[in-house]
C-alpha cells in the first residue's frame, strides 16, 4: 500500500476494531466472520420474514423463499457468508493496512487549480460539500470531529453506506481518511495541497481500494481500477470548475433535435 | 424554436426543437438576429470532424439581444445587443486570465474526449462537435451562451448587425493570424486562401502596417474581393507560386506567410493527389498542400501564422526546410474575447466595414442550400449571413 496510507494507518495508533462479542466464532470450524454487525441483524430479520412469507404462500415458490429465507437467518446468526467468502468482502471488519497492499487497487490523480491551498482545503475539508462535485456519492454526514458517513448510489437504485475517519489531518495541507468496519468496498486516501509559483495549488489524490474481487480474480480488479481512476479524475476536474468558476459546465438539458 | 441540425455528411435540416434555458447561473439566453454559416462548419458538412451526433445543432457565428440573464451575471441586462465569441471561456482559468481564451481549463463538460485526441482539453465551442463539448449552436433563433459575463460584448447603439456579426469569429480571426506575424516595417505577407477568414486577414495585415500582401487562391471572386483589400492576387493554376513569390519580393521571399485554408486544402500539384488518396485509405486524416507551399515559400527566418483549422495528422511537411531556415510558427483557435474591444473601436472609427465579405443573405430555413452553395462556391458565394427570425 502507499506510503501515506500506511503512515496514516500507523499514526492512527494501526487499532483493530473487531466485531462484537457474540457470533465471533462462527457455527462451522474454519469460517470466520465476514459480516458486518448490522448487516447481520437485516439478514436475520428480513431473512426470516421471507422465510414465513414462503411458508404461507407454499408451492414450489413459497419452497424457493423458504430456503432463500432460511440462508439469510443462518447468514445472520452465524455472521458467515458464503457469497462474500468467494468475493472477498468482510464487512465485519476494518481492512488491514496489509490487505490494501496485497489486494488493493492504488490510484492517483493530480489537478492544479488557480485557487490558494488555504480556499481548496477549506472547501473539501466540510466533506459534506464533495457530492456537489462527486457525482457518485449520494451524500456525505459529517458525525463528529473525525467520523463522516459516506452514501453512494450503487447499481438498481440502492444505496450503499459505510463511515469513515480521519487518521491525518495538517491544516491547509494534507487529509487522510480510512473506512471503518461495516464498508463493503474498503478504501483508504489522502488529498494534498501543494503550492506553485502563480499558478495556484497542486491538488494530489491518492485513494486506495480493495475491489470485490477476491478469487474472481485480477482481471474484475484491473477494471475497477481503470475506472476509479478515471471517476477520480473527472471528479478533480469538476472540482477545479467548481472553485475557478463557480459552477460545473454542463449541456444536460440543452435543446437538440430528436 | 427553428434549429439548424446535422444529421450526418451532407446532411442538414432546420427542423423545430425546444428553446434554451438557463441551466447555470452564469448563462444567458441570447435571441439571435443574425448567424452565418463559417468555412469550418463545411468540414462538419463534409463529414471530416469526428464525433459529431445526428440531431446536434451547428452554427457558432451569432448575435442577438439579451432575453434572459442567469442570477449570477451583472454586466448584462434583457434588451442589450451583443456579439457572442464562437469560444466559450471560463475567464478564471490560467489561460483566460492570460488572454488564451481558446484554451480555457474549465468551459468543455466534455473534457476526457478532447484529451483522447489531444492529451488535453480546449475551450468549448459553439455547435462544433462533442469533442468541443456538444453545445448546442447559434443557426438558430434563440441560444444559451454559458459564462455570459465573459463573452458577449455589447454593441454601440446605431451599428448594424452586418457591420459587427463578423466580430464572432472571422475577424478576430484574421486579425489574430495576422498580428500573429509580427509584422514590422516594409514586411511582404503573403496568404493563402481568400475566403472569408483570408479576406479579413489581408485587410487586418494592412491595418497592422504590411507594406505589400500577396494573396493567393484558384477561385475568381475570391481574388477580386481579395484586391478590393489591397492585395496583389496570384492564382495558383496560373504560376508557379514559389518562382512568383520570390520574383515579387527580389528573390528575398514573403516575410511571413498565413495559411487560411487548413486541412480541406483543394491543391492541384501532385502533393494534392497523394493527400487525398492517403485520406481515402484512411492513411491520413488533413491534405496540408497550402501548408506544405506557405513553409517552402516563406523567407529564412520568418513566420508561419497558421489560422486554417486542423484535425489530425499532417503527412509530408517539409520540416527539414522549415528547420533549416529557422520559421516561427504561431498558430491556434482565435482568442476572440482579447481582441473585441480593439476590433469593435475599428468598426466605430470607420477604419474598416466588415459587411464587405457578405455575398449572400437568406433566411434561415433556407440555410441546407445555403451550404450548398458555399462548399460547392457556386453563384460567386463567400459569405452567407442567416436570418432567424
Amino acid at each position: 500500500m502507499t506510503t501515506l496510507a500506511r503512515q496514516g494507518t500507523e499514526l492512527a495508533g494501526g487499532q483493530e476494531r473487531s466485531a462484537p462479542a457474540f457470533g465471533r466464532e462462527a457455527a462451522d470450524e474454519g469460517q470466520q466472520v465476514n459480516v458486518g454487525t448490522k448487516e447481520r441483524w437485516i439478514s436475520g430479520v428480513g431473512g426470516g420474514l421471507v422465510a414465513l412469507a414462503g411458508l404461507k404462500r407454499g408451492g414450489l415458490g413459497g419452497l424457493g423463499m423458504l430456503l432463500l429465507g432460511g440462508a439469510l437467518v443462518h447468514r445472520g446468526v452465524t455472521g458467515y457468508c458464503h457469497g462474500y467468502e468467494a468475493l472477498g468482502i468482510n464487512t465485519a471488519e476494518p481492512a488491514e493496512p496489509e490487505d490494501y497492499f496485497t489486494r488493493g487497487i492504488h490510484v492517483e490523480q493530480s489537478m492544479t487549480i488557480n485557487k490558494s491551498p488555504e480556499e481548496l482545503y477549506g472547501f473539501w475539508h466540510n466533506f459534506e460539500n464533495l457530492p456537489r462535485f462527486m457525482y457518485y456519492l449520494e451524500s456525505v454526514k459529517v458525525l463528529d470531529g473525525k467520523k463522516s458517513n459516506w452514501t453512494v448510489k450503487g447499481p438498481a437504485g440502492m444505496s450503499v453506506s459505510w463511515d469513515a475517519e480521519i487518521i491525518n489531518d495538517e491544516p491547509n495541507r494534507l487529509i487522510a481518511w480510512r473506512s471503518l468496519e461495516g464498508a463493503t468496498v474498503d478504501n483508504a486516501g489522502s488529498i494534498r495541497f501543494v503550492p506553485t509559483p502563480d499558478r495556484g495549488t497542486e491538488v494530489r489524490v491518492v485513494i486506495d481500494y480493495i475491489p470485490p474481487a477476491g478469487k474472481l480474480g485480477a482481471g474484475v480488479a484491473w477494471m475497477f481500477g481503470r475506472g476509479a481512476s478515471s471517476e477520480i479524475k473527472e471528479d478533480l476536474r469538476r472540482f477545479k470548475a467548481l472553485m475557478e468558476t463557480g459552477e460545473v459546465p454542463t449541456t444536460e438539458g440543452q435543446p437538440r433535435c430528436e | 424554436m427553428k434549429a439548424l441540425c446535422w444529421h450526418g455528411k451532407y446532411d442538414v435540416r432546420v427542423e423545430n426543437v425546444p428553446d434554451p434555458k438557463i441551466l447555470n447561473p452564469r448563462d444567458a439566453i441570447i435571441k439571435i438576429t443574425s448567424t452565418c454559416i463559417c468555412g469550418s462548419d463545411l468540414h462538419l458538412y463534409d463529414g471530416y470532424i469526428p464525433t459529431m451526433q445526428a440531431g446536434d445543432i451547428l452554427g457558432h457565428e451569432f448575435m442577438g439581444e439579451v432575453v434572459e440573464a442567469g442570477a449570477d451575471v451583472k454586466n448584462l441586462k434583457k434588451g442589450d445587443r451583443v456579439v457572442v465569441p464562437f469560444t466559450i471561456s471560463c475567464g478564471n482559468c490560467f489561460y483566460c486570465k492570460r488572454q488564451l481564451y481558446s484554451l480555457c481549463d474549465n468551459s468543455n463538460p466534455k473534457a476526457w474526449i478532447a484529451e483522447k485526441m489531444y492529451g488535453y482539453t480546449t475551450a468549448g465551442l459553439f455547435g462544433y462537435s462533442h469533442m468541443t463539448g456538444g453545445y448546442a449552436g447559434g443557426q438558430a433563433q434563440y441560444a444559451r451562451v454559458p459564462y455570459a459575463d465573459v463573452g458577449p460584448f455589447k454593441v454601440p447603439d446605431g451599428i448594424p448587425d452586418e457591420k459587427v456579426v463578423f466580430l464572432t469569429d472571422i475577424f478576430p480571426t484574421g486579425y489574430m493570424a495576422a498580428e500573429n506575424c509580427n509584422i514590422q516595417h516594409g514586411d511582404t505577407v503573403a496568404v493563402w486562401g481568400c475566403g472569408p477568414v483570408g479576406q479579413f486577414a489581408i485587410r487586418s495585415a494592412k491595418m497592422l502596417g504590411a507594406e505589400r500582401v500577396i494573396a493567393i487562391d484558384r477561385v475568381p471572386e475570391r481574388l477580386e474581393m481579395a484586391g478590393q483589400g489591397g492585395a496583389i492576387t496570384l492564382n495558383m493554376d496560373d504560376e508557379n507560386i514559389f518562382e512568383k513569390l520570390k520574383e515579387l519580393t527580389g528573390g528575398r521571399g514573403p516575410d511571413s506567410v498565413i495559411d487560411a485554408v487548413g486541412m480541406e486544402a483543394h491543391g492541384a500539384d501532385l502533393d494534392a493527389w497523394y493527400d487525398k488518396a492517403k485520406a481515402a485509405m484512411f492513411l491520413a486524416t488533413d491534405r496540408p498542400s497550402a501548408l506544405r507551399q506557405a513553409i517552402n515559400c516563406c523567407r529564412k527566418g520568418g513566420t508561419v501564422s497558421i489560422p486554417g483549422v486542423y484535425g489530425g495528422f499532417l503527412d509530408k511537411i517539409p520540416f527539414g526546410a522549415a528547420f533549416n531556415k529557422g520559421l516561427t510558427f504561431k498558430m491556434g483557435q482565435t482568442h476572440v474575447q482579447k481582441y473585441l474591444p480593439e476590433l469593435m473601436r475599428r468598426v466605430q472609427n470607420g477604419d474598416i466595414d466588415p459587411s464587405f465579405v457578405i455575398t449572400h443573405k437568406m433566411p434561415l430555413i433556407e440555410a441546407p442550400h445555403g451550404y450548398e452553395i458555399f462548399q460547392k462556391k457556386q453563384d460567386r458565394c463567400i459569405k452567407i449571413v442567416l436570418k432567424p427570425w
